[in-house]
This record gives C-alpha cells, structure tokens and sequence, in this order.
C-alpha cells in the first residue's frame, strides 16, 4: 500500500490548485519552450527560480523535493556527460565555460522536470479531465484517464489482499533465485487479472444502465471558468515569452564566469 | 492456542487499526469476531497467520511469538481463508488449485495425491477434481477456496466473511461443517457481521470497535444487548428483538435460538392460561 | 398493462447450454415494492438484467418471449432509453461509482443525457438529499464506507428521475445497521415519492416487511408470486431453502405445537411480538 499511497489523489485547495489546467499547461509549454531556447545558465536559473513561489503558494513542497530526487539520478548522468564530452572537446583542458555550460545543461533538464511536476502536482485529476473534455478531447478518452486514476488504488489493494492470499497458502515471494521468483508471481498475476477483468464487465454494465452514450452532445456537472488568477498567469506567460524572445534576438546574455570575470 | 497480549497495530499510512486488544483462544473454541467495517476485525485475524505484525504488544500461536516465524510456517498450523475465493484461484483444475499450498509446504505427491481427494470429499467437490476453477458457480469457487486450505489439515481455521453473497442453504452447509470441524477438535475463526447466522452456530462472539473489543462473551450474551451491539453497528438477532419487545411481560432477554424461543413461549403461555 | 411486465420469458447466455430463466411470467404494478428471492443461481440477477435491456443488448444470447417496461417493449429499445425510466444499483459498491466526486458520479447519467447544466444541478443535490448523502457531496468514493457508496450509488440512479428502481443485492457487503439504512431508504422511495422498487435480496429478516410482492425463483424460474404473508406461510417456501425470517419461523413453530396467533403470518419481529402481546392479554 505504500507505494500506491503517492497515487491517492487527494482534494486540495490553494490559488494554484484553482488555476485552470488549460492556462497552466500553456504556461509550462512556454517555460518548456524558453528553456530549450536558452543554453546559458543566467536564464536557465532565472527559469528555476520563477517556478519556487508556486511550489510554495501551492504548498507541495515535500512532494515537489520529493519528485526533484527523483530526477537527481538522471540529472547526474546529464552533468557527466556533458562535462566529459566538452573536457575532451576543449582537448583535455578544464576551463569555467565548460563546468557552467554542463551546469546549464542540467539545470535545462531540471527547469522541465520542475514545470511538469508542479502542473501535475497541482491539477486534481477530475480538473484534468474536465479540461481535456473542454478542449474537445473525445469524451471516451477522458472517462478512460479519470475511470484509470479512480481504480489506480483500489487495485494496489486488491493487489496487497491476494499476495496476502496467497501467502496464507504457503507461498513465499522471496524465495528461490530470479526465474523462480518472477514464477512466484503467477499465483498473484492471475487473480488479479481476472478480477480486473470482472470488474470492468460490472464497470460497464453500471455505464449503460445510466445511458451511456445516449447523446454525442454531452453536458457536464462543472465547467472551467477563467479567475482573476488565471488572467495573471497569461499575463506572467505571455510576459516571459516576449522577454525570452526578445532576449535572445537583441540582447547578448552573458555568462556567469564572464560576468565574475573569472578568467578562462 | 492463540494469545494477543495488547496488541497495538498501526498501517504505514498512519492509521491505527488495533488499539490495545487482549484476547485468548483456547484450542478446540469457536469465535466469532464481529463488528462494523473498518472496526479490525480482519487486521486483529492477519495477526493470527503472521500477515501483520503488531507495532506495539505480541501475538503467541502455540506459545511461538509470530515475529519469530516466517508466514509460511505460521500457515501450516493456521489456515485462512479469505473473503472473495477469486482472490487466490488462479489454476487450471480444481486439483491443482488444492495442491499449490501442499507442494509449497513441500509435502511429497503421494501425500498431495491423498490430501486433494480428502478435501475433495469433505466439501462434495469430487466432480470438479479436473474442471477449471473459473467454470464454477459462486458458491462453488468458495468451496474450493475453502478446500485449497483445509487440504493442509491446520489445528486453526479462520473464515474471513464466509457468509458474504451465499444463500440459505449454502450458509447451512458451511455450519455443518464448522460444528464437523469441531469434532474433530479444530479450532474455528470467523469474521463476520452476519447477525442471523452467528444466532445459529451459537458460538463465543467478540465485538470490536475502532480497534478494540467492546465486549467478549457467549452469543445469547452479547447479540442480545441491544445498546452495545449498536456501538458496532450491529442489530441483534430477530429472534432477540422479538425477547427484547417482550421484556416487559417477565419473558427473558438472552434468547437468539428459535427451537429455544419456542419452548420459552409455550410453556409461558400454558402458565398464563 | 402493468408497469413491468414479462411475457414467458426465457434466456440463455451465448455459449450457454442451458437457459438460465425459463417462461418467466410477471406482473409488477406502478408503486409496489417487489422482492425478488431463491436460491444462488436460480435466475434473479438475469431476471434483472432483462428489466433494463442489459439482456438482450449488452449480453446478446438468445431470448425469447417479451417485457414491457414503462410502455415500452425493451429489446426494441437501446438501453439508454430504457434507462431513463429504470434505474440499476448493483451488489458491489465500488464497481458503479466511476467518478472522482460524489456529485460528478450522481452527475453522471445526467450528463450522459445531455441535461442543462442548471436542471442538473438542481437534480443533483434534489437526489443526493434524497439518499442523505448531500454532506458527502464532495467527497472521493474511496474515502467512503461500504454503505455511504451504496447510498450514492441509489442517488445516482434517482437523479435520472427512474419510474422503477432495480436493486441487485445491494447490502450484501454491508454491516447490519448500514444494510438497514439502506432499506429505510428505499422504503422511504417507495412510499414518498411511489417509485417502483424491485430487490433482489437473500437477507428477508430485514426486508420482508417491507415487500407488497414477493417473487420466489428457483432453477430459472417463477415458483411462487403473490403477497409476502401467504408465500412466506407455505411450506413449499421453505423447502426451497430461502431464508425464511427467523420470526415467521417462529410463529409457524408455535402453530405446529398447536399454538395459533392468528391468520397472517408475521414478517418482522415487531408483527410477531404484537401478536404474542394479543395472545397473552387475550388469556
């Protein structure tokens, strides 16, 4: 059940949360997009740094640190790399440009891995769903992704329930070497399948018996509006693009080293 | 025998299920552990087996702590069987489905062979020894969960909601073969909140509630106070709200057996006559 | 024509060699409350599934003979449209909230309908009051008991406004107090708003009182039909192996023993112990 808990969508309320999903993906395509038009580190970092105050206005510090470790492993590797090639490239001779431009690369791939983890932290999954069906996602689609996290933890503890059956008949995960142990799971696999296969059958006799598919023009219960919050994000959006752009036609961006004039 | 010295049991997920339970049962009892959903009734059992451990206090099988043993050994002595049979059928036939647990104690195949034909018997299941687990009925696949572990002949059978979707003669069937087991000096579990078929099989009953047992005692004693069984959620018997209507009229109000109540109401209306 | 109304009704799943209801003949008027009884097996659930066109048209198999429901003659219609006068509460709780509120799950057929968003929201809440379940409104399915679900689950179904409600087992995983409730409520429907309600039910000490009709099946088919006191009485009843209530068991005890309480047998505890109170104040 621990692993799974992460999954439990929980209703929270914070002026982010409230945002309109649609806005704030369009705000995390154009950090996406300015930060791919960028190499340098000064506004790489500007990037990270505009992203803090709607972790904390959000209040989803823990899991957005929590989701930052998880990125660590591969943000080494990119580091890495990218040092080792340009260290070989400049002829084997360490220079400051070559550390910051490394640097920036990784901090390229955290600015990503930082805008889509606040989108995804801070968009209840039903909000998500009513956005895709907003934006003329077919309806199919959409009940398929919200029906998908709604089972998401009753399965896990449907899944926890038949190792626990299992286990009361003797068997024991852990044993044998690697093969046995991938056999071992049959016992779980097959339950599980098969009550996932009932439930589907009793999901969707549940659907038509309340007319399913009665109209291609459905309605829906809620409806996205646009708050004041969500002018202001377009407005911060649009903002950044034109800056972003702006900067990098006319303005030569300098680098850190450059600008600490520390010498190469 | 099975001793819980105040047992404490937390999920990682912080919720507390088992607040402070003490509780023995002696070989050969027959429990009934009632309550409402989410009360602990099933995580107080999953102690039983070694599923769970306690955070805080210990749960002695036979004298073992069950933190000193593996589940597997536990199993041996302790049989469970779960609420939804498709929760742990997965084999071709019948008789494979029995001899999994067998072979995974590492019995040899002449006593798997003896095993699966004795369970086989004992719960009327002979024709299906090679048919798929997934053809049967309802009623049917819970028997062979029920078969898959009486096949290991443990000294300790728990019943996890064995009650659940089965009709009248089927919920017959299975006290039959609990008062079986007791002859045979088993000692028998069940989960349950099925009032009208603990009334029947008479058996000691605990009730708990938010993690703990708010009473412990005799069926006719505890499915007949009304104020209690209330707390767990529970209404008594319809046999006992019928005593409990009548109370006034000097009739007594631990009666749950109907055979009982009829002899009851004979003989006071022949003296009001 | 009655509202509900089937014709020598007999249906065999595809693949099937044996049909699971055999000449089912049923009259249900507009109000009563109907319970639906016999033996694992014998044919109730697949009755059911015929009352809102799940047979013919979600399961296919072979079915002969005809139900009317609410005018309309079923298998002609899709089961949408059907829908609209039945509404369908299943035995599993978890298995019929699809939604990740409360509200958008009671919401769900509606907008399956196209409703207007404003004559949605007034059903809505109209329909989660009715299942006392308004409070939750905003609430995860998951983060709800066993009984709290099913009472979305039966306000889901009355916000489409049904004619007739079908209740497959709906409490067998429920506590006794929970299921209880629950029986309220329906009862409640019953009488308030004379919705027509048709359960299907093992547990008769809790629900017999409450029935106008009672249907016993067994083996595919009707075996007795007719008003609870007389079906629960008959000896044939019991053979079956229903699960007579213990307190008409009871009375039908005394009354072998030569001691008569009166003519209508008694279907809860409350009948039986005013009659015993009668027969102690007669003497």
């Amino acid at each position: 059940m621990s692993v799974f808990s992460g999954l439990k969508f929980r209703k929270v309320y914070s002026p982010i949360h409230n945002l309109d999903p649609r806005i704030k993906f369009i705000y995390v395509c154009s950090i996406f997009a300015v930060a791919i038009m960028f190499g340098e580190l000064l506004p790489l970092m500007a990037l990270f740094l505009l992203q803090i105050p709607f972790v904390v206005v959000a209040g989803v510090k823990r899991e957005w640190l929590r989701s930052m470790r998880g990125a660590a492993f591969l943000a080494t590797f990119i580091f890495l790399t990218n040092f080792i090639a340009s260290y070989i490239g400049a002829g084997y001779v360490f220079t400051a440009k070559i550390l910051e431009t490394a640097v920036a690369m990784t901090l390229r791939f955290i600015v990503l891995v930082e805008s889509f983890s606040v989108f995804f932290l801070t968009t209840s999954p039903d909000h998500l769903g009513l956005a895709l069906e907003q934006t003329h996602v077919p309806y199919e689609f959409v009940f398929a992704f919200t029906t998908a996290v709604r089972f998401v933890p009753v399965l896990a503890e449907e899944a926890e329930t038949i190792m626990d059956a299992q286990k009361a008949r003797g068997l024991e995960l852990e044993r044998g070497n690697f093969l046995k142990r991938i056999r071992n799971y049959i016992p779980v696999l097959i339950p599980l399948i098969v009550s996932a296969i009932r439930r589907s059958l009793e999901l969707a006799e549940a659907m038509e018996s309340r007319a399913w598919g009665a109209t291609k023009k459905r309605t829906n219960l809620y409806t996205l509006k646009v708050h004041r919050g969500d002018v202001v994000l377009i407005a911060l959006t649009a903002l950044t693009l034109v800056a972003a752009v702006y900067a990098r036609l006319y303005l030569p961006v300098p680098s850190l080293s450059e600008l600490l004039k520390i010498p190469s | 025998m099975i001793e819980v010295k105040d047992v404490h049991f937390s999920y990682p997920n912080g919720v507390q299920a088992l607040d402070g339970v003490s509780l023995t049962v002696k070989k050969g009892e027959f429990l009934a552990v009632m309550g409402q959903n989410g009360a602990g009734k099933t995580t107080l059992v999953k102690h039983f087996n070694g599923l769970l451990k306690p955070t805080r206090g210990e749960v002695l099988v036979d004298g073992v702590a069950t933190t000193k043993v593996s589940v597997a050994a536990l199993a041996r002595n302790v049989g469970f069987v779960f609420q939804n049979p498709d929760h742990q059928l997965f084999s071709e036939t019948v008789e494979e489905e029995i001899a999994f647990a067998l072979r995974n104690f590492g019995l040899n195949e002449d006593v798997v062979k003896k095993r699966i034909t004795w369970a086989l018997n004992l719960l009327g299941l002979a024709q299906y020894r090679k048919t798929s687990p997934f053809m049967l009925s309802g009623g049917e696949r819970k028997r062979v969960a029920l078969a898959s572990v009486l096949a290991w002949d443990p000294k300790i059978l728990i019943l996890d909601e064995p009650t659940i979707g089965q009709d009248y003669q089927q919920k017959e069937k299975l006290r039959q073969f609990i008062l079986q087991m007791r002859t045979r000096g088993k000692t028998v579990i069940i989960v349950t909140h099925d009032v009208e078929f603990v009334a029947e099989c008479n058996p000691r009953v605990i009730l708990m509630r938010e993690g703990k047992i708010i009473i412990d005692g005799e069926a006719r004693k505890v499915l007949t106070n009304p104020e209690i069984l209330e707390e767990a959620s529970i209404i008594p018997s319809q046999i006992a709200q019928v005593f409990l209507q009548l109370s006034e009229m000097g009739l007594p109000c631990n009666v749950i057996d109907v055979y009982e109540a009829k002899s009851i109401l004979l003989s006071f209306l022949e003296s009001h006559r | 024509m009655a509202l509900v109304e089937t014709r020598n009704l007999t249906y065999t799943y595809p693949g099937a060699t044996r049909a699971s209801i055999r000449e089912v003949s049923l009259r249900i008027e507009k109000g009563e409350f109907v319970l639906i009884t016999g033996p694992s097996g014998c044919g109730k659930t697949t009755l059911c599934r015929c009352f809102n066109g799940l047979i013919p048209s979600f399961y296919q198999g072979e079915l002969e003979g005809e139900v009317f429901v609410a005018g309309l003659h079923v298998s002609e219609h899709p089961i949408y449209e059907v829908a609209k006068h039945v509404g369908f509460v299943f035995q599993n709780p978890e298995n019929q909230l699809f939604a990740l509120s409360v509200e958008k799950d009671v919401a769900f057929g509606l907008e399956n309908l196209g409703i207007k968003r404003e004559e949605m929201r007034e059903r809505v809440d109209s329909a989660l009051k009715l299942a006392g379940v308004y409070d939750l409104r905003e609430r995860a399915p998951h983060e709800l008991s066993g009984g709290q679900q099913q009472r979305v689950a039966i306000a889901s179904v009355l916000a489409m406004q049904p004619e007739i409600i079908v209740l497959d087992e709906p409490t067998s995983f429920l506590d006794p107090l929970s299921a209880k409730k629950i029986f309220e409520v329906i009862y409640d429907l019953n009488k308030r708003l004379s919705i027509t309600v048709i359960l299907v039910e093992h547990r008769l000490d809790l629900t017999a009182r409450y029935a106008d009709h009672i249907v016993i099946m067994d083996d595919g088919q009707v075996v007795m039909d007719g008003d609870p006191h007389d079906v629960l009485r008959s000896e044939e009843a019991r053979l079956i192996g229903i699960g007579i209530p213990k307190a008409t068991r009871l009375f039908q005890l005394l009354k072998a023993d030569g001691m008569n309480l009166g003519e209508k047998v008694p279907l809860s505890s409350e009948e039986l112990a005013e009659m015993l109170r009668e027969a102690v104040k007669d003497q």
